[in-house]
C-alpha cells in the first residue's frame, strides 16, 4: 500500500487547472492549422480559424484564458487500488485545488444554482468522477468543459436493430443540430453502449483521447472516421459560417451494453480543447 | 477590413451585409442569460431599466476577472440564441447593435429588420484576443451576477463578421 497526501492531490489539481485554462492541446492547435490551411483564402472560415490561432498565440503571450468559458471543471481520477489517501477526503483536495487555481489565475467562475442561478463563486464542486485501476499510483485529469458545446449534446437510446448505421446517424444528427451554436469545428466524444449513465460518462471520457488518435477496434474506427465525413459534408464550417471544416475529430470509446439496448452519447466539444494529465 | 465606430449611427448600419468583416471601436454594454431576464423583470414590472438600451451594442458575454495591470480579463463571445426570447423586447427599446456567436431565432431576425439595427458574429473561442482588446470596464448594473453583470466596455479594433443585416441578409442562411 502506498499513502498519498490529500495536499499533493490538491496541487496536482492546482497546476493542471492553471495550465489547461491557458492553452489549447498541442494536437488540436495542429488540427486547427490544417483547417486554416484547407479552407478558401479570404473566406469568413479561413478569417475565424486564423483568429483563433492569433488567440492562442495571444493567450500564451498575456498569460490569459485561451477562452474566457475556463468551463466546468471536470477531474477523472483513475486511483490505483494499492493506494490509501491521507488527510483531507478526496473530493475536498479536488475542490480546494479548483477554487486556489480559478481564483489566483482569474479565471471565470462558471458554475451556479440551477433554480436560483446564484453563483458558488469559485467555480466548485468539480466533476469529479473516479475509477479504481491497478496499481499504486493516481492519475489525475484535467477537463476544463465549456457549455456552449455541453448544451449541444444529446444522448440516444437505439435499438439493436439501428446498429452501426444508427450510430452513425445520431452523431451526424448531433452536430447538425447544434448547428453554429457549439463554436464549431467541434470535437465528438462518443459513449457507445454501457447504460444510459455509464454511456453518458463514456462520452466525456472520449474528449480526454489525443485528437488524430484511432480507437484501437477497426470496425470503433471505421464509427469514427465514416461519422467525422459525413459532419464534414454538412458544410456547417467554422463557426457556422460555411466551409469544409465542421468537426476536427470523432473519439468513440465502448462499453458491453444490454441485450435489449444500444446507447449512444454523443458529448460535443468546441475546438478550444483544452486538456492536461498528471500521474502522482 | 471596415473600421466602425460606436455608437451605431443608422447610415452605417444601412452600409452594412452579411459576410463582410468589421473591426468595432468604441463602448459597448454585456448582457448575457441572468442579465437579460433581469431587464425583462424590469419592463414586466413597468419600471426604468438601470441603464438605456437606446442605440447602444450589446455584448453576449461573461468575462474572467481581470489580471492586474489589464482593464480585462479573457472575454469571447456566448450562444447568442439563449437570449433569442428576450432580444426583440430589447431592440423595441431602441437597441441598435448585438455582438455574440450563433444563429438566431426567426422573430429575431424579423425584429433585426423591423428596428433596423445588425448582428455581428464575433469568433467564439477567441477569448484572449477579445480581452486584450478591451481598454476600460466599469460594471453598470447587477454587480451581484459576477461576470453575468452588465459591464461597459471601452473597445478598440473588435474582429467581427456581419451575421444579420438590416435588410435581413444572413450568414448563417445558405
Amino acid at each position: 500500500m502506498r499513502i498519498i497526501a490529500s495536499g499533493l492531490i490538491e496541487e496536482t489539481i492546482y497546476g493542471l487547472a492553471g495550465r489547461a485554462c491557458l492553452r489549447l492541446t498541442a494536437p488540436c492547435e495542429g488540427a486547427l492549422r490544417e483547417a486554416e490551411a484547407r479552407e478558401e483564402p479570404g473566406s469568413a472560415a479561413r478569417f475565424s480559424l486564423s483568429t483563433l490561432l492569433d488567440n492562442a498565440e495571444t493567450a500564451a503571450r498575456e498569460r490569459m484564458a485561451v477562452c474566457q468559458d475556463t468551463g466546468y471543471a471536470v477531474v477523472l481520477a483513475e486511483i490505483g487500488q494499492d493506494v490509501h489517501i491521507e488527510g483531507a477526503p478526496l473530493t475536498d483536495a479536488v475542490n480546494a485545488g479548483v477554487r486556489r487555481a480559478y481564483a489566483d489565475h482569474c479565471f471565470r467562475k462558471s458554475v451556479c444554482d440551477p433554480i436560483t442561478r446564484v453563483n458558488t463563486a469559485d467555480n466548485t464542486p468539480a466533476s469529479l468522477h473516479t475509477e479504481i485501476v491497478p496499481g499504486d499510483k493516481i492519475k489525475l485529469t484535467f477537463l476544463p468543459k465549456g457549455f456552449g458545446s455541453e448544451n449541444m449534446s444529446r444522448l440516444y437510446m437505439l435499438t439493436p436493430a439501428q446498429g452501426v448505421s444508427g450510430i452513425v446517424d445520431s452523431i451526424v444528427e448531433t452536430v447538425r443540430l447544434a448547428g453554429s451554436k457549439p463554436c464549431p469545428p467541434v470535437i465528438c466524444g462518443v459513449g457507445i453502449g454501457g447504460t444510459f449513465d455509464t454511456c453518458a460518462f463514456l462520452a466525456k471520457k472520449a474528449l480526454t483521447r489525443p485528437l488524430g488518435t484511432r480507437h484501437p477496434r477497426a470496425d470503433i474506427a471505421a464509427i469514427e472516421r465514416e461519422a467525422l465525413e459525413r459532419i464534414n459534408a454538412l458544410g456547417i464550417g467554422p463557426q457556422g459560417f460555411g466551409g469544409k471544416t465542421t468537426a476536427l475529430g470523432v473519439l468513440c470509446e465502448v462499453l458491453p451494453t444490454h441485450i435489449a439496448g444500444l446507447p449512444v452519447a454523443v458529448n460535443i466539444q468546441c475546438h478550444c480543447m483544452r486538456c492536461e494529465s498528471a500521474e502522482i | 477590413m471596415k473600421r466602425i465606430e460606436l455608437p451605431l449611427k443608422e447610415e452605417v448600419i444601412r452600409g452594412l451585409s452579411a459576410g463582410e468583416s468589421v473591426l468595432l471601436s468604441g463602448e459597448i454594454l454585456t448582457g448575457r442569460d441572468c442579465a437579460h431576464r433581469r431587464i425583462c423583470e424590469f419592463l414586466d414590472r413597468g419600471e426604468a431599466l438601470p441603464f438605456s438600451l437606446a442605440g447602444e451594442t450589446i455584448y453576449y458575454a461573461g468575462p474572467c476577472p481581470a489580471p492586474a495591470g489589464k482593464a480585462c480579463g479573457s472575454c469571447g463571445p456566448t450562444t447568442s440564441a439563449r437570449m433569442d426570447s428576450f432580444t426583440p423586447r430589447l431592440l423595441e427599446l431602441g437597441l441598435k447593435g448585438m455582438i455574440g456567436k450563433g444563429e438566431r431565432s426567426e422573430a429575431v431576425c424579423e425584429s433585426i429588420v423591423k428596428n433596423g439595427s445588425v448582428y455581428f458574429a464575433a469568433i467564439g473561442g477567441a477569448g484572449a484576443l477579445y480581452g486584450n482588446a478591451i481598454q476600460k470596464s466599469e460594471i453598470v448594473a447587477f454587480p451581484d451576477l459576477l461576470s453575468e453583470a452588465v459591464y461597459r466596455f471601452l473597445v478598440k479594433d473588435f474582429p467581427c463578421i456581419v451575421a444579420i443585416d438590416s435588410r435581413g441578409g444572413n450568414i448563417y442562411k445558405r
